[in-house]
Protein backbone atom coordinates (compact mmCIF):
# COMPACT_ATOMS: atom_id res chain seq x y z
CA UNK A 1 0.00 0.00 0.00
CA UNK A 2 2.70 2.50 1.49
CA UNK A 3 4.55 1.36 -1.69
CA UNK A 4 2.22 2.24 -4.15
CA UNK A 5 1.29 5.97 -3.23
CA UNK A 6 5.40 6.08 -2.87
CA UNK A 7 5.71 5.51 -6.26
CA UNK A 8 2.47 7.60 -7.23
CA UNK A 9 3.82 10.52 -4.92
CA UNK A 10 7.21 9.93 -7.52
CA UNK A 11 5.66 9.58 -10.76
CA UNK A 12 3.27 12.98 -10.03
CA UNK A 13 6.24 14.98 -9.30
CA UNK A 14 8.61 13.90 -12.23
CA UNK A 15 5.17 15.17 -14.54
CA UNK A 16 6.13 18.79 -12.86
CA UNK A 17 10.08 17.70 -13.49
CA UNK A 18 9.18 17.34 -17.11
CA UNK A 19 6.57 20.22 -17.18
CA UNK A 20 9.35 22.67 -15.71
CA UNK A 21 11.93 21.48 -17.93
CA UNK A 22 9.60 21.80 -21.24
CA UNK A 23 8.34 25.38 -19.61
CA UNK A 24 12.37 26.10 -19.48
CA UNK A 25 12.98 25.05 -22.96
CA UNK A 26 9.96 26.44 -24.97
CA UNK A 27 8.80 29.84 -22.65
CA UNK A 28 10.07 33.10 -24.98
CA UNK A 29 11.69 35.18 -22.29
CA UNK A 30 13.75 34.73 -19.14
CA UNK A 31 11.16 35.54 -16.48
CA UNK A 32 8.31 33.08 -17.45
CA UNK A 33 10.96 30.65 -18.08
CA UNK A 34 12.69 31.56 -13.68
CA UNK A 35 8.35 30.93 -13.06
CA UNK A 36 8.70 27.23 -15.11
CA UNK A 37 11.68 26.39 -13.56
CA UNK A 38 11.16 27.84 -9.74
CA UNK A 39 7.62 26.50 -9.39
CA UNK A 40 7.50 23.25 -11.13
CA UNK A 41 10.41 22.25 -9.77
CA UNK A 42 9.21 23.30 -6.46
CA UNK A 43 6.41 21.52 -6.12
CA UNK A 44 7.92 18.74 -8.00
CA UNK A 45 11.00 17.79 -5.72
CA UNK A 46 7.79 18.46 -3.09
CA UNK A 47 6.10 15.69 -4.56
CA UNK A 48 9.42 13.94 -4.81
CA UNK A 49 10.28 14.13 -1.34
CA UNK A 50 7.09 13.47 -0.30
CA UNK A 51 7.11 9.73 -2.29
CA UNK A 52 10.92 9.16 -0.78
CA UNK A 53 9.69 9.53 2.75
CA UNK A 54 7.27 7.02 2.53
CA UNK A 55 10.41 4.82 1.51
CA UNK A 56 12.70 6.08 4.14
CA UNK A 57 13.63 3.75 7.06
CA UNK A 58 14.29 6.20 9.85
CA UNK A 59 12.64 8.98 10.98
CA UNK A 60 15.90 10.53 10.96
CA UNK A 61 16.14 9.83 6.96
CA UNK A 62 12.50 11.31 6.21
CA UNK A 63 13.21 14.29 8.28
CA UNK A 64 16.54 14.66 6.44
CA UNK A 65 14.56 14.67 2.90
CA UNK A 66 12.25 17.09 3.65
CA UNK A 67 15.24 19.71 5.06
CA UNK A 68 16.63 19.14 1.57
CA UNK A 69 13.37 20.22 0.37
CA UNK A 70 12.63 23.61 2.41
CA UNK A 71 16.95 24.14 1.22
CA UNK A 72 16.00 23.46 -2.44
CA UNK A 73 13.05 26.00 -2.40
CA UNK A 74 14.82 28.84 -0.29
CA UNK A 75 17.81 28.52 -2.49
CA UNK A 76 15.30 28.40 -5.50
CA UNK A 77 13.87 31.60 -4.73
CA UNK A 78 16.82 33.23 -3.70
CA UNK A 79 18.33 32.17 -7.13
CA UNK A 80 15.50 33.01 -9.01
CA UNK A 81 14.68 36.66 -7.46
CA UNK A 82 18.01 37.08 -8.11
CA UNK A 83 18.21 36.08 -11.76
CA UNK A 84 15.20 38.12 -12.45
CA UNK A 85 16.67 41.35 -10.91
CA UNK A 86 20.17 40.75 -13.35
CA UNK A 87 17.83 40.67 -16.05
CA UNK A 88 15.59 43.76 -15.45
CA UNK A 89 19.10 45.36 -14.77
CA UNK A 90 19.97 44.37 -18.73
CA UNK A 91 16.51 45.35 -19.49
CA UNK A 92 15.70 42.23 -20.83
CA UNK A 93 12.99 42.27 -22.97
CA UNK A 94 9.99 40.86 -21.73
CA UNK A 95 8.01 38.75 -24.52
CA UNK A 96 5.05 40.34 -26.30
CA UNK A 97 4.74 43.11 -24.15
CA UNK A 98 4.58 46.57 -25.84
CA UNK A 99 5.39 49.05 -22.73
CA UNK A 100 9.08 47.28 -22.04
CA UNK A 101 11.21 49.60 -19.38
CA UNK A 102 8.48 49.27 -16.75
CA UNK A 103 9.78 51.55 -14.15
CA UNK A 104 9.09 49.45 -11.37
CA UNK A 105 12.24 46.69 -10.44
CA UNK B 1 29.81 -3.38 -21.08
CA UNK B 2 30.11 -3.35 -17.29
CA UNK B 3 29.36 -0.16 -15.70
CA UNK B 4 32.90 0.39 -14.16
CA UNK B 5 34.16 0.06 -17.66
CA UNK B 6 31.93 2.27 -18.97
CA UNK B 7 32.48 5.42 -16.85
CA UNK B 8 36.40 4.20 -17.05
CA UNK B 9 36.29 5.09 -21.06
CA UNK B 10 34.37 7.99 -20.30
CA UNK B 11 36.78 9.22 -18.13
CA UNK B 12 39.28 8.60 -20.86
CA UNK B 13 36.86 10.96 -23.33
CA UNK B 14 37.35 13.75 -20.38
CA UNK B 15 40.91 13.34 -20.25
CA UNK B 16 41.57 13.93 -24.14
CA UNK B 17 38.58 16.79 -24.45
CA UNK B 18 40.42 18.21 -21.60
CA UNK B 19 44.06 18.09 -23.24
CA UNK B 20 42.66 19.30 -26.51
CA UNK B 21 41.31 21.71 -25.43
CA UNK B 22 44.06 22.89 -23.02
CA UNK B 23 46.50 22.94 -26.22
CA UNK B 24 44.20 24.75 -28.83
CA UNK B 25 42.39 27.62 -27.05
CA UNK B 26 44.46 30.48 -26.58
CA UNK B 27 42.34 32.36 -23.66
CA UNK B 28 44.10 31.39 -20.87
CA UNK B 29 40.47 30.84 -18.29
CA UNK B 30 39.44 28.20 -20.98
CA UNK B 31 42.58 26.62 -20.53
CA UNK B 32 42.01 26.37 -16.82
CA UNK B 33 38.67 24.96 -17.58
CA UNK B 34 40.27 22.38 -19.72
CA UNK B 35 42.51 21.40 -17.11
CA UNK B 36 39.70 20.75 -14.72
CA UNK B 37 37.88 18.57 -17.51
CA UNK B 38 41.60 16.50 -17.82
CA UNK B 39 41.54 16.19 -13.83
CA UNK B 40 37.81 15.31 -13.52
CA UNK B 41 38.65 12.77 -16.32
CA UNK B 42 41.38 11.49 -13.89
CA UNK B 43 39.43 11.10 -11.19
CA UNK B 44 36.55 9.18 -13.27
CA UNK B 45 39.02 6.20 -13.95
CA UNK B 46 40.29 5.66 -10.78
CA UNK B 47 36.66 5.58 -9.17
CA UNK B 48 35.73 3.56 -11.82
CA UNK B 49 38.51 1.20 -11.34
CA UNK B 50 37.67 0.71 -7.86
CA UNK B 51 34.46 -0.11 -8.06
CA UNK B 52 35.42 -3.53 -9.54
CA UNK B 53 36.03 -5.27 -6.33
CA UNK B 54 32.41 -6.54 -6.07
CA UNK B 55 29.89 -4.99 -3.01
CA UNK B 56 32.30 -2.34 -1.47
CA UNK B 57 33.82 -0.40 -3.70
CA UNK B 58 37.92 0.06 -2.67
CA UNK B 59 37.95 2.83 -0.08
CA UNK B 60 41.73 3.78 -1.00
CA UNK B 61 41.06 5.09 -4.21
CA UNK B 62 37.90 7.56 -3.19
CA UNK B 63 40.14 9.09 -0.61
CA UNK B 64 42.38 9.65 -2.87
CA UNK B 65 40.17 11.61 -5.69
CA UNK B 66 38.74 13.54 -2.61
CA UNK B 67 42.31 15.05 -2.03
CA UNK B 68 43.14 15.34 -5.59
CA UNK B 69 39.38 17.42 -5.44
CA UNK B 70 40.40 19.62 -2.77
CA UNK B 71 44.46 20.17 -4.80
CA UNK B 72 42.50 20.95 -7.92
CA UNK B 73 40.53 23.57 -6.69
CA UNK B 74 43.44 24.97 -4.92
CA UNK B 75 45.47 25.02 -8.04
CA UNK B 76 43.02 26.39 -10.16
CA UNK B 77 42.49 29.09 -7.75
CA UNK B 78 46.00 30.13 -7.84
CA UNK B 79 45.92 29.76 -11.15
CA UNK B 80 42.95 32.11 -11.35
CA UNK B 81 44.94 34.69 -9.58
CA UNK B 82 48.03 34.49 -11.87
CA UNK B 83 45.41 35.06 -14.72
CA UNK B 84 43.89 38.33 -12.76
CA UNK B 85 47.27 39.41 -13.04
CA UNK B 86 48.63 38.22 -16.19
CA UNK B 87 45.45 40.22 -17.40
CA UNK B 88 45.64 43.47 -15.21
CA UNK B 89 49.35 43.90 -16.41
CA UNK B 90 49.96 42.98 -20.14
CA UNK B 91 45.99 43.78 -20.94
CA UNK B 92 45.64 40.65 -22.57
CA UNK B 93 44.01 37.03 -21.83
CA UNK B 94 46.19 34.89 -23.80
CA UNK B 95 50.00 33.77 -24.03
CA UNK B 96 51.90 35.14 -27.37
CA UNK B 97 52.80 32.28 -29.58
CA UNK B 98 56.22 31.10 -29.73
CA UNK B 99 56.60 32.05 -33.08
CA UNK B 100 56.01 36.03 -32.45
CA UNK B 101 58.28 35.80 -29.54
CA UNK B 102 62.03 36.65 -29.85
CA UNK C 1 12.99 -10.16 -15.52
CA UNK C 2 12.29 -7.90 -13.14
CA UNK C 3 16.38 -8.08 -12.47
CA UNK C 4 17.34 -8.24 -15.88
CA UNK C 5 14.98 -5.09 -16.66
CA UNK C 6 16.37 -3.11 -13.55
CA UNK C 7 19.71 -3.85 -15.37
CA UNK C 8 19.17 -2.76 -18.50
CA UNK C 9 17.70 0.39 -16.90
CA UNK C 10 20.47 1.08 -15.31
CA UNK C 11 23.11 0.66 -17.65
CA UNK C 12 20.47 3.06 -19.90
CA UNK C 13 20.73 5.44 -16.95
CA UNK C 14 25.07 4.86 -17.23
CA UNK C 15 25.02 5.41 -20.44
CA UNK C 16 23.27 8.66 -20.43
CA UNK C 17 25.25 10.27 -17.93
CA UNK C 18 28.22 9.16 -19.29
CA UNK C 19 27.22 10.84 -22.86
CA UNK C 20 26.35 13.99 -20.35
CA UNK C 21 28.86 14.45 -19.38
CA UNK C 22 31.20 14.31 -22.40
CA UNK C 23 28.66 16.72 -23.95
CA UNK C 24 28.58 19.18 -20.86
CA UNK C 25 32.01 19.25 -21.20
CA UNK C 26 32.15 19.72 -24.66
CA UNK C 27 30.02 22.89 -24.62
CA UNK C 28 31.65 24.25 -21.91
CA UNK C 29 34.97 24.40 -23.58
CA UNK C 30 33.88 25.23 -26.99
CA UNK C 31 31.27 27.97 -25.58
CA UNK C 32 31.76 31.32 -27.24
CA UNK C 33 30.47 33.20 -24.25
CA UNK C 34 33.03 32.51 -21.27
CA UNK C 35 30.09 32.91 -18.87
CA UNK C 36 28.02 30.31 -20.82
CA UNK C 37 31.20 28.35 -20.54
CA UNK C 38 31.50 28.36 -16.90
CA UNK C 39 27.96 27.34 -16.09
CA UNK C 40 28.27 24.99 -18.00
CA UNK C 41 31.31 23.50 -16.03
CA UNK C 42 29.18 23.72 -13.19
CA UNK C 43 26.61 21.56 -14.90
CA UNK C 44 29.18 19.23 -15.58
CA UNK C 45 30.08 19.23 -12.05
CA UNK C 46 26.93 18.45 -10.85
CA UNK C 47 26.37 15.85 -13.08
CA UNK C 48 29.50 14.59 -12.02
CA UNK C 49 28.15 14.35 -8.71
CA UNK C 50 25.29 11.86 -10.24
CA UNK C 51 27.92 9.71 -11.47
CA UNK C 52 30.05 9.15 -8.50
CA UNK C 53 26.48 8.13 -7.16
CA UNK C 54 26.31 5.56 -9.55
CA UNK C 55 29.75 4.27 -9.12
CA UNK C 56 29.22 3.75 -4.96
CA UNK C 57 31.20 6.73 -4.14
CA UNK C 58 29.12 9.32 -2.34
CA UNK C 59 31.99 10.92 -0.14
CA UNK C 60 33.24 11.81 -3.34
CA UNK C 61 29.96 12.79 -4.92
CA UNK C 62 30.27 15.35 -1.84
CA UNK C 63 32.98 16.92 -1.81
CA UNK C 64 32.42 17.14 -5.96
CA UNK C 65 29.22 18.80 -5.64
CA UNK C 66 30.34 21.38 -2.84
CA UNK C 67 33.92 21.57 -4.84
CA UNK C 68 34.61 21.20 -7.84
CA UNK C 69 31.00 22.35 -8.98
CA UNK C 70 30.46 25.05 -6.36
CA UNK C 71 33.52 26.38 -5.35
CA UNK C 72 35.57 26.23 -8.37
CA UNK C 73 32.32 27.56 -10.21
CA UNK C 74 32.02 30.25 -7.87
CA UNK C 75 35.88 31.24 -8.18
CA UNK C 76 35.78 31.14 -12.43
CA UNK C 77 32.79 33.05 -11.87
CA UNK C 78 34.44 36.03 -10.15
CA UNK C 79 37.87 35.94 -11.69
CA UNK C 80 35.54 36.35 -14.97
CA UNK C 81 34.38 39.75 -13.11
CA UNK C 82 37.18 40.81 -13.06
CA UNK C 83 38.44 40.27 -16.90
CA UNK C 84 37.99 42.89 -19.27
CA UNK C 85 35.11 41.30 -21.51
CA UNK C 86 33.60 37.32 -21.41
CA UNK C 87 32.94 36.79 -25.04
CA UNK C 88 35.56 35.27 -26.92
CA UNK C 89 34.52 35.18 -29.91
CA UNK C 90 34.93 33.15 -32.17
CA UNK C 91 37.19 31.03 -29.44
CA UNK C 92 40.72 32.19 -30.28
CA UNK C 93 42.14 28.95 -31.44
CA UNK C 94 45.53 27.91 -32.31
CA UNK C 95 46.11 26.06 -35.69
CA UNK C 96 45.55 22.46 -34.80
CA UNK C 97 48.21 20.75 -36.36
CA UNK C 98 48.36 16.90 -37.76
CA UNK C 99 50.70 16.11 -34.65
CA UNK C 100 48.10 17.34 -32.01
CA UNK C 101 45.78 14.78 -33.62
CA UNK C 102 48.24 12.02 -33.93
CA UNK C 103 48.81 12.56 -30.39
CA UNK C 104 45.33 12.23 -29.62
CA UNK C 105 44.92 9.36 -31.37
CA UNK C 106 47.34 7.78 -30.14
CA UNK C 107 46.53 8.11 -26.55
CA UNK C 108 43.05 7.65 -26.85
CA UNK C 109 44.03 3.86 -28.27
CA UNK C 110 46.69 3.76 -25.58
CA UNK C 111 44.73 4.34 -22.57
CA UNK C 112 41.92 2.27 -24.29
CA UNK C 113 43.44 -0.64 -24.53
CA UNK C 114 45.02 0.15 -21.00
CA UNK C 115 41.45 -0.15 -19.78
CA UNK C 116 40.19 -2.75 -21.91
CA UNK C 117 43.17 -5.64 -21.13
CA UNK C 118 42.16 -4.36 -17.45
CA UNK C 119 40.43 -7.53 -15.17
CA UNK C 120 36.76 -7.23 -14.55
CA UNK C 121 37.20 -7.77 -11.09
CA UNK C 122 39.70 -6.71 -8.89
CA UNK C 123 39.94 -6.40 -5.18
CA UNK C 124 42.50 -3.76 -5.18
CA UNK C 125 43.14 -2.92 -1.52
CA UNK C 126 39.72 -3.33 -0.37
CA UNK C 127 40.28 -6.39 1.78
CA UNK C 128 43.13 -4.67 3.10
CA UNK C 129 41.65 -1.76 4.11
CA UNK C 130 38.66 -4.04 5.67
CA UNK C 131 40.54 -6.43 7.54
CA UNK C 132 42.04 -3.04 9.05
CA UNK C 133 39.54 -1.00 10.02
CA UNK C 134 39.39 -2.46 13.78
CA UNK C 135 42.52 -0.63 14.32
CA UNK C 136 41.55 3.09 12.46
CA UNK C 137 39.39 4.06 15.56
CA UNK C 138 36.53 5.17 12.98
CA UNK C 139 33.73 2.91 11.24
CA UNK C 140 34.27 4.42 7.45
CA UNK C 141 36.37 3.12 5.62
CA UNK C 142 36.98 6.11 3.51
CA UNK C 143 37.87 8.28 6.46
CA UNK C 144 39.82 5.80 8.13
CA UNK C 145 41.82 5.73 4.66
CA UNK C 146 42.29 9.52 5.09
CA UNK C 147 42.70 10.07 7.79
CA UNK C 148 44.63 6.89 9.53
CA UNK C 149 46.26 4.45 7.00
CA UNK C 150 47.04 7.35 4.43
CA UNK C 151 47.10 10.41 7.10
CA UNK C 152 50.48 11.52 5.75
CA UNK C 153 48.64 12.07 2.06
CA UNK C 154 46.17 14.33 4.11
CA UNK C 155 49.02 15.98 6.33
CA UNK C 156 50.39 16.90 3.24
CA UNK C 157 47.29 18.05 0.94
CA UNK C 158 46.27 20.53 3.99
CA UNK C 159 50.54 21.90 3.37
CA UNK C 160 49.60 22.38 -0.47
CA UNK C 161 46.09 24.26 0.29
CA UNK C 162 48.11 27.21 2.79
CA UNK C 163 50.52 27.32 -0.12
CA UNK C 164 48.18 27.99 -2.64
CA UNK C 165 46.90 30.70 -0.04
CA UNK C 166 50.25 31.75 0.36
CA UNK C 167 51.10 31.83 -3.38
CA UNK C 168 47.62 34.05 -4.25
CA UNK C 169 48.45 36.03 -1.11
CA UNK C 170 51.73 37.10 -2.52
CA UNK C 171 50.13 37.53 -6.20
CA UNK C 172 47.28 39.62 -5.23
CA UNK C 173 47.55 43.60 -4.55
CA UNK C 174 46.37 44.03 -0.92
CA UNK C 175 42.17 45.02 -0.49
CA UNK C 176 41.31 48.04 -0.78
CA UNK C 177 40.09 49.66 2.13
CA UNK C 178 36.84 47.48 3.17
CA UNK C 179 35.06 50.72 3.97
CA UNK C 180 35.44 51.37 -0.17
CA UNK C 181 34.66 47.98 -1.34
CA UNK C 182 31.48 47.84 0.93
CA UNK C 183 29.92 51.59 -0.52
CA UNK C 184 30.36 49.86 -3.98
CA UNK C 185 28.17 46.58 -3.68
CA UNK C 186 24.35 46.76 -2.97
CA UNK C 187 22.96 43.91 -1.83
CA UNK C 188 19.66 42.51 -2.63
CA UNK C 189 17.70 42.57 0.50
CA UNK C 190 16.16 38.70 -0.50
CA UNK C 191 19.78 37.62 -0.75
CA UNK C 192 20.64 39.56 2.85
CA UNK C 193 17.67 37.70 4.28
CA UNK C 194 18.49 34.21 2.67
CA UNK C 195 22.30 34.76 3.91
CA UNK C 196 20.63 35.14 7.57
CA UNK C 197 18.83 32.37 7.71
CA UNK C 198 21.31 30.19 6.06
CA UNK C 199 24.60 30.95 7.58
CA UNK C 200 23.70 29.25 10.57
CA UNK C 201 21.86 26.18 8.67
CA UNK C 202 25.45 25.60 7.25
CA UNK C 203 27.29 26.06 9.74
CA UNK C 204 25.02 22.93 11.59
CA UNK C 205 25.87 21.00 8.32
CA UNK C 206 29.54 21.41 8.62
CA UNK C 207 29.11 20.12 12.18
CA UNK C 208 26.72 17.56 10.87
CA UNK C 209 29.05 16.38 8.25
CA UNK C 210 32.25 16.45 10.17
CA UNK C 211 30.36 14.26 13.02
CA UNK C 212 28.84 11.53 10.70
CA UNK C 213 32.17 11.12 8.81
CA UNK C 214 33.52 8.68 11.36
CA UNK C 215 31.04 6.13 10.42
CA UNK C 216 28.93 7.44 6.86
CA UNK C 217 29.72 9.50 4.15
CA UNK C 218 30.98 13.17 5.17
CA UNK C 219 34.23 13.98 7.07
CA UNK C 220 36.49 17.23 7.44
CA UNK C 221 37.13 18.36 3.57
CA UNK C 222 32.76 17.90 2.63
CA UNK C 223 32.65 19.90 6.00
CA UNK C 224 35.03 22.31 5.42
CA UNK C 225 33.37 23.06 1.67
CA UNK C 226 30.17 24.16 3.20
CA UNK C 227 31.93 26.46 6.13
CA UNK C 228 34.12 27.69 3.01
CA UNK C 229 30.30 28.21 0.74
CA UNK C 230 28.98 30.27 3.98
CA UNK C 231 32.25 32.78 4.01
CA UNK C 232 31.83 32.74 0.32
CA UNK C 233 28.36 33.94 0.56
CA UNK C 234 29.48 35.96 3.32
CA UNK C 235 31.88 37.71 1.48
CA UNK C 236 29.19 38.29 -1.64
CA UNK C 237 26.64 39.95 1.09
CA UNK C 238 29.63 42.43 1.58
CA UNK C 239 30.57 41.23 5.08
CA UNK C 240 34.34 41.46 5.78
CA UNK C 241 36.46 40.35 8.58
CA UNK C 242 37.19 43.12 10.89
CA UNK C 243 40.58 44.64 10.88
CA UNK C 244 41.53 43.08 13.70
CA UNK C 245 40.49 39.64 12.93
CA UNK C 246 42.10 39.65 10.28
CA UNK C 247 45.21 40.21 11.10
CA UNK C 248 47.39 37.58 13.61
CA UNK C 249 43.65 35.99 14.44
CA UNK C 250 43.07 35.02 10.90
CA UNK C 251 46.39 33.47 10.36
CA UNK C 252 46.31 31.44 13.17
CA UNK C 253 42.81 30.20 12.06
CA UNK C 254 44.54 29.49 8.36
CA UNK C 255 47.54 27.34 9.71
CA UNK C 256 45.34 25.65 12.29
CA UNK C 257 44.46 22.54 10.57
CA UNK C 258 48.22 21.71 9.70
CA UNK C 259 49.09 22.98 13.38
CA UNK C 260 47.22 20.11 14.69
CA UNK C 261 48.14 17.51 12.50
CA UNK C 262 52.06 18.26 13.34
CA UNK C 263 51.00 18.33 17.05
CA UNK C 264 49.10 15.26 16.84
CA UNK C 265 51.86 13.61 14.75
CA UNK C 266 54.63 14.20 16.58
CA UNK C 267 52.91 13.51 20.13
CA UNK C 268 52.14 10.05 19.39
CA UNK C 269 56.07 10.12 18.31
CA UNK C 270 57.00 10.94 21.79
CA UNK C 271 54.98 7.91 22.90
CA UNK C 272 57.01 5.94 20.71
CA UNK C 273 55.16 4.94 18.03
CA UNK C 274 55.55 6.21 14.69
CA UNK C 275 54.63 8.86 12.38
CA UNK C 276 50.71 9.28 12.63
CA UNK C 277 50.41 6.08 14.62
CA UNK C 278 47.69 6.71 17.05
CA UNK C 279 47.01 4.45 19.68
CA UNK C 280 44.35 2.62 19.16
CA UNK C 281 42.03 3.69 22.71
CA UNK C 282 42.11 6.92 21.85
CA UNK C 283 42.58 6.93 17.89
CA UNK C 284 38.89 7.75 17.30
CA UNK C 285 38.93 11.07 19.66
CA UNK C 286 42.78 11.90 17.68
CA UNK C 287 41.17 11.68 14.18
CA UNK C 288 37.78 14.17 15.63
CA UNK C 289 40.03 16.49 16.67
CA UNK C 290 42.10 17.11 13.67
CA UNK C 291 39.00 16.86 11.89
CA UNK C 292 37.75 19.35 13.14
CA UNK C 293 41.04 22.04 13.33
CA UNK C 294 41.08 20.72 10.11
CA UNK C 295 37.36 21.33 8.59
CA UNK C 296 37.61 24.96 10.47
CA UNK C 297 41.04 25.55 8.24
CA UNK C 298 40.14 24.25 5.01
CA UNK C 299 37.05 26.79 5.03
CA UNK C 300 38.55 29.96 5.66
CA UNK C 301 41.15 29.14 3.53
CA UNK C 302 39.10 28.39 0.54
CA UNK C 303 37.25 31.23 1.38
CA UNK C 304 40.12 33.71 1.54
CA UNK C 305 40.82 31.92 -1.74
CA UNK C 306 37.52 33.18 -2.78
CA UNK C 307 38.36 36.51 -1.64
CA UNK C 308 41.53 36.54 -3.83
CA UNK C 309 43.31 39.35 -2.33
CA UNK C 310 44.40 39.85 1.49
CA UNK C 311 42.39 41.59 3.58
CA UNK C 312 43.16 44.68 4.36
CA UNK C 313 44.48 44.78 8.15
CA UNK C 314 42.63 47.87 9.15
CA UNK C 315 44.09 51.16 10.74
CA UNK C 316 47.28 49.77 11.86
CA UNK C 317 49.01 49.00 8.84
Amino acid sequence: MWNSLSIVLIMIGMVFFIAGTLGLLRFPDVYTRLHALTKADNVGLGFLVAGLMLQADSLTTALLLLLIWVLVMLAGAGAGQLVAQAALQRQHPVAKSQDDGRGHD
Amino acid sequence: MSTPLLYALAGVGLCLLGLYGLIVYAHLLRKILALNIMGSGVFLILVALARRSGDSPDPVPHAMVITGIVVAVSATALALVLLVRFSAATGRNQLDDDEHSP
Amino acid sequence: MGAAMTEAGLFLLDLLLVLTLLCLAWWSLAATDLFKGIVLFIAFGLVLALAWVRLDAPDVALAEAAIGAGLTGALLLTTLSKLASSIDNPPAKRSSPVLLWVLLVMLAAVLGYAIMSLPQQAQGLADTVASQMGNSGVEHPVTAVLLNFRGYDTLLEMAVLLLALIAAWSLAPRAATSCEMDEALTVSPIVLALFRMLIPLMILVAAYLLWVGAHAPGGAFQAGSVLAAAGVLALLCGKRLEGRLAGWPLRLGLVLGTAMFVAVAAAVMVGGAHLLQYPLASAGKLILLIEAAATFSIGLTLAMLFSGQRPSRGPAS
